[in-house]
């Protein structure tokens, strides 16, 4: 099996679980704070809300494929460099993506929170 | 930020963990998987072990979904990395494996960063108001902590 398979399936995973998580932060900012919207209209409603959202699906579908590309990684590639590489990478590229389009105010705390806990998980594959 | 609402962060965390190693686990009996029989990939998620993960992280899911409901995605991610604490932690005590220093650095590296992040605001951008909402204050006075 080609080295560079397992590190193709990071980059996959990487790029579109974010692209997953951003969609689906900026989908439930839309629906609201899901405990106070199922006191006041119930959980069908809340469900509604959110799968009728157009980001949600689109979340889902680069979620799958973030799945998908996990399984495949998993396969080629050894569990201790898929995850690790492919979870801390993604704190990093969370964080610049959260900035830039969900315009979260990333001050120095949480750059710094990200970029302890992507070194912090690499130091635990070792 | 209410007891529930950290309910909601170690559901987040606790189920990925136990998810992932399910999932993980089924994969590695199954063993590689080639490009040319892509149906294979899909026909996996009916072994027990991969299944039993897809539930697991559903679960996930649904409590990922309710803490971005409240919380900015800077907040949620790093404080449910916990559940990398928490497997060395169960690996050490509960299993008896052994844990090297550098994993133990590692921990104390996720402790300080979920420390920094939850020091702050879970909230920074305005969600958006139902139209019945009686808060109508400036966002600064809407940001939780």
């Amino acid at each position: 099996m080609n080295q560079l398979y397992p590190w193709a399936a990071v980059v996959c995973i990487v790029l579109t679980s974010t692209t997953g998580d951003v969609l689906l932060s900026r989908t439930m900012k839309q629906v609201g704070d899901v405990g106070e919207l199922r006191r006041r209209s119930g959980l069908a409603h809340v469900l509604a809300k959110i799968l009728r959202n157009p980001n949600f699906v689109l979340a889902i579908m680069a979620m799958a494929t973030a799945f998908y590309a996990m399984l495949f990684g998993l396969s080629w590639g050894d569990v201790s460099l898929v995850i690790p590489a492919s979870t801390s990478l993604t704190f990093v590229t969370n964080a610049v993506a959260a900035k830039i389009f969900l315009h979260e105010a990333v001050d120095h705390r949480r750059w710094a929170a990200a970029v302890l806990v992507a070194g912090g998980v690499i130091l635990l594959a070792l | 930020m209410t007891f529930r609402k950290y309910l909601v962060l170690a559901g987040v965390a606790v189920f990925a963990v136990t998810g992932d190693s399910l999932v993980s686990r089924g994969m590695k009996q199954v063993g590689g998987v080639s490009l040319h029989h892509l149906a294979s990939i899909i026909l996996v998620v009916t072994r027990p072990e991969v299944a039993l993960g897809v539930l697991f992280l559903l679960a996930f899911l649904a409590c990922y979904l309710t803490a971005l409901s409240w919380a900015d995605l800077t907040y949620v991610l790093p404080t449910t990395s916990v559940s990398f604490i928490l497997l060395t932690l169960v690996a050490k005590f509960i299993l008896h494996e052994n844990v090297s220093p550098a994993r133990w650095a590692g921990v104390l590296m996720i402790s300080i960063g979920v420390g920094f992040v939850t020091q702050g605001p879970a909230l920074t951008v305005p969600r958006r108001r139902e139209p019945h909402d009686r808060v109508a204050g400036p966002i600064s006075a809407r940001t939780e902590s």
